[in-house]
């Protein structure tokens, strides 16, 4: 047979070089005569060995990488490169750090073409959908319920309840909303399934539409990631020319792209900004399922929530919840970056600690040096010391040390980090992208910057920290979302765990 | 890139109405034309879509993406968030920075290039991260200045 050459068209492996290599294996093997198929996929999520190219002569894959435009001659010199190249690194399924992972919702992402409706179709895909439309949409929801998934945005909330909500209000429409406003530095899972598998999304869309009696869905996304933007809008044109997406099929899905403000990722503010208007955060109640977009009942869902119904309806909900830890069942795209030596994507079951997804996963720091400070959720989640290292990734474990796993994002800082600086970027950030609806985000942030400002200068430090914790208390109790309301969580973990970088050694000893 | 005109304007207005919340598409696509969203786009608009010209004013200023003047001929984000700040991205962002004479949101004097700040580009396993003109930079360190000053052509 034709070999057939994997190389990733993702934005993380184009970034490095994927699209150079590929035509520089394209030119090479043409001008060498040898036919072969090379096939642009997602990426596996090794971004460490990427470009990573993968090869197929018919007995299964076997791994090179990170490989660049002057590897390739040296490559496919004598043929098909071989086993023994010391890029090699295998068969990419026997790696350990994709061997040890349950790929569930990234099952497809960085094998197939994303484009490929046959390969989708061959792999499983439109399986959960054919199986909802046999349960019929009450049964669907139940399904979604007994499998234990919660919202993968952040606020973990039982995805089964939201549907449940807007299937039994009754209205004139209803719509389908997935939130892939990933805006938290450290997470890439939803780009990732957009630019890998986006009919995943699409079936899962589909699903949520058939359940709650919506025909109609958004996407909502970045600005900043405009090959996601391209492969979906792709997606979704093949999509409806296939009959699965339009007025036939009774569902239709459209692409919306945001304009750089992070806030929008907050729900209400997502719909705010669907509707037309500045993304400014909405009270609750009333909630988006009973009125959401343009006051209609609304299951608004991240991403990774969406792209996980397809196999949870395809599988059986009990396939699902027999993963997992505590409350949190089945599986968590956890998104390893900043300075470590193996990031990547790593799904799996809830309950491994800390330490053994920054150590043993991650293989520690890039540049080689000791791990200080993991910040673990985004913005707007907690940093957390070396000795909370045996906390397990769950929800619950997460909120009971001050601290939230957020959309699942790890971000390594090694010990040339400065926590006062990481603090004071917290409270800046929060500045630079508050809606201004709630007075304590809107004021209290840039108060706190300066007073940050004045701690790093070495002013006053005891009394300036003391109106930090206490600013960080108006934070979190008056501002109506996330952003205000979870911004004191790297700030005060940065000021609880790192009181050296503070310039007062002695007192958080003292008050505990 | 074409200077503001009606025609254009209308044409761009004309392609989204029957939408559901059609002003963000419109003000891409306008920004896409233009280069920015011009003065008088705002009221035009806002008539357009029976919107107040407060309405319209709002939303184009709340957003970071929309711009009052056109960037330079190429645009290169640079990321400032956590992941980047890890891996010392502030300090190649520096020597970028240095690099063109510029300063954050500057653009060079020959309008050929704008560097502004981004936060989060979703290449957060292989920061420093950057984007030319939409296209993804990864790993990125001073060596690469060379070739994104051969880019922009300088």
């Amino acid at each position: 047979m034709t070999a057939r050459i994997f190389i990733p068209r993702d934005a993380a492996a184009r970034a490095v070089g994927a699209d150079k290599v590929a035509t520089a294996i394209a030119e090479l093997t043409a001008r060498l005569g040898r036919p072969v198929e090379i096939v642009r996929t997602g990426s596996r999520g090794l971004f460490w060995l990427e470009p990573l190219v993968e090869i197929d002569e018919g007995n299964g894959r076997l791994g090179f990488g990170p490989v660049t435009v002057k590897d390739v001659a040296g490559l496919f010199r004598d043929g098909l490169p071989a086993a023994s190249h010391p890029l090699c690194v295998g068969r990419p399924e026997a790696l350990p750090f994709l061997k040890r992972q349950t790929r569930i919702t990234f099952a497809r992402c960085g094998i197939v073409d994303p484009l490929s409706l046959a390969d989708y179709r061959a792999t499983g895909g439109w399986r959960g959908l054919e199986r909802a439309r046999s349960l019929g949409p009450a049964a669907t929801v139940e399904e979604v319920t007994k499998s234990g998934l919660r919202g993968r945005g952040g606020a973990g909330f039982p995805t089964g309840i939201k549907w449940k909500t807007v299937a039994d209000a009754s209205a004139d429409r209803k719509y389908i909303v997935c939130n892939a406003d990933e805006g938290d530095s450290g997470t890439y899972a939803d780009r990732m399934i957009m630019e890998g598998d986006p009919f995943v999304l699409i079936e899962g869309m589909a699903i949520a539409g058939y359940a709650v009696g919506a025909r109609k869905g958004f996407i909502y996304t970045r600005s900043e990631y405009p090959d996601a933007i391209r492969v979906m809008a792709q997606a979704l044109a093949l999509a409806e020319r296939e009959g699965i997406l339009g007025a036939a099929a009774g569902f239709d899905i459209e692409l919306r792209v945001g304009a750089g403000a992070y806030v929008c990722g907050e729900e209400t503010s997502l719909l705010e900004s669907l509707e037309g208007r500045r993304g400014q955060v909405r009270a609750k109640p009333p909630l988006p399922a009973h009125k959401g977009l343009f006051g209609r009942p609304t299951v608004i869902n991240n991403l990774i929530s969406l792209a996980t119904v397809p196999f949870i309806l395809a599988d059986g909900a009990d396939a699902y919840a027999a993963l997992g830890f505590g409350r949190s069942r089945g599986t968590m795209p956890i998104q390893l970056a900043g300075n470590v030596k193996q990031g990547g994507l790593f799904e799996t079951a809830f309950g491994l600690t800390l330490g053994e997804i920054v150590d043993d996963i991650g293989g520690g720091t890039r540049s080689g040096r000791p791990v200080r400070a993991v910040q673990v959720g985004g913005p707007l989640g907690a940093y957390f010391p070396r000795r909370l290292f045996d906390t397990p990734f769950d929800y619950e474990a997460f909120a009971a040390h001050d601290g939230l796993i957020g959309h699942g994002g790890v971000v390594v800082f090694d010990d040339t980090v400065d926590m006062a600086r990481q603090a004071r970027f917290a409270l800046e950030f929060c500045a630079l992208e508050s809606c201004g609806k709630c007075t304590p985000c809107r004021i209290g942030s840039v108060r706190g910057t300066e007073t940050l400002d004045k701690i790093i200068r070495g002013e006053r430090v005891e009394a300036n920290l003391a109106l930090v914790e206490d600013l960080c208390q108006t934070l979190k109790f008056g501002s109506l979302c996330a952003l205000g309301g979870f911004t004191p969580y790297p700030v005060m973990s940065a000021i609880r765990h790192f009181p050296e970088d503070f310039g007062r050694p002695r007192l958080a000893a003292a008050a505990e | 890139m074409v200077s503001w005109n009606e025609t254009d304007a209308a044409e761009i207005i004309r392609r989204h109405q029957g939408r559901e919340g059609p002003l963000l598409p419109i003000l891409h696509d306008i920004q896409s034309a233009f280069g920015c969203i011009p003065t008088p786009a705002v009221p035009f608009i806002a008539h357009a879509l029976n919107l107040t010209r407060a309405e319209v004013h709002g939303v184009v200023t709340f957003y970071h993406d929309f711009r009052d003047r056109p960037s330079g001929r190429h645009v290169l984000k640079l990321c400032r968030a956590e992941a980047c700040q890890s891996v010392d991205g502030e300090g190649v962002a520096r020597q970028v920075l240095q690099h063109f004479g510029l300063d954050w949101g500057g653009t060079t004097p020959d309008g050929r290039l704008t560097v502004e700040a981004t936060y989060c580009l979703g290449l957060c396993a292989s920061g420093p991260s950057a984007m030319l003109d939409g296209e993804p930079i990864g790993r990125l360190s001073a060596d690469a200045i060379p070739e994104i000053a051969r880019e922009v052509g300088q």
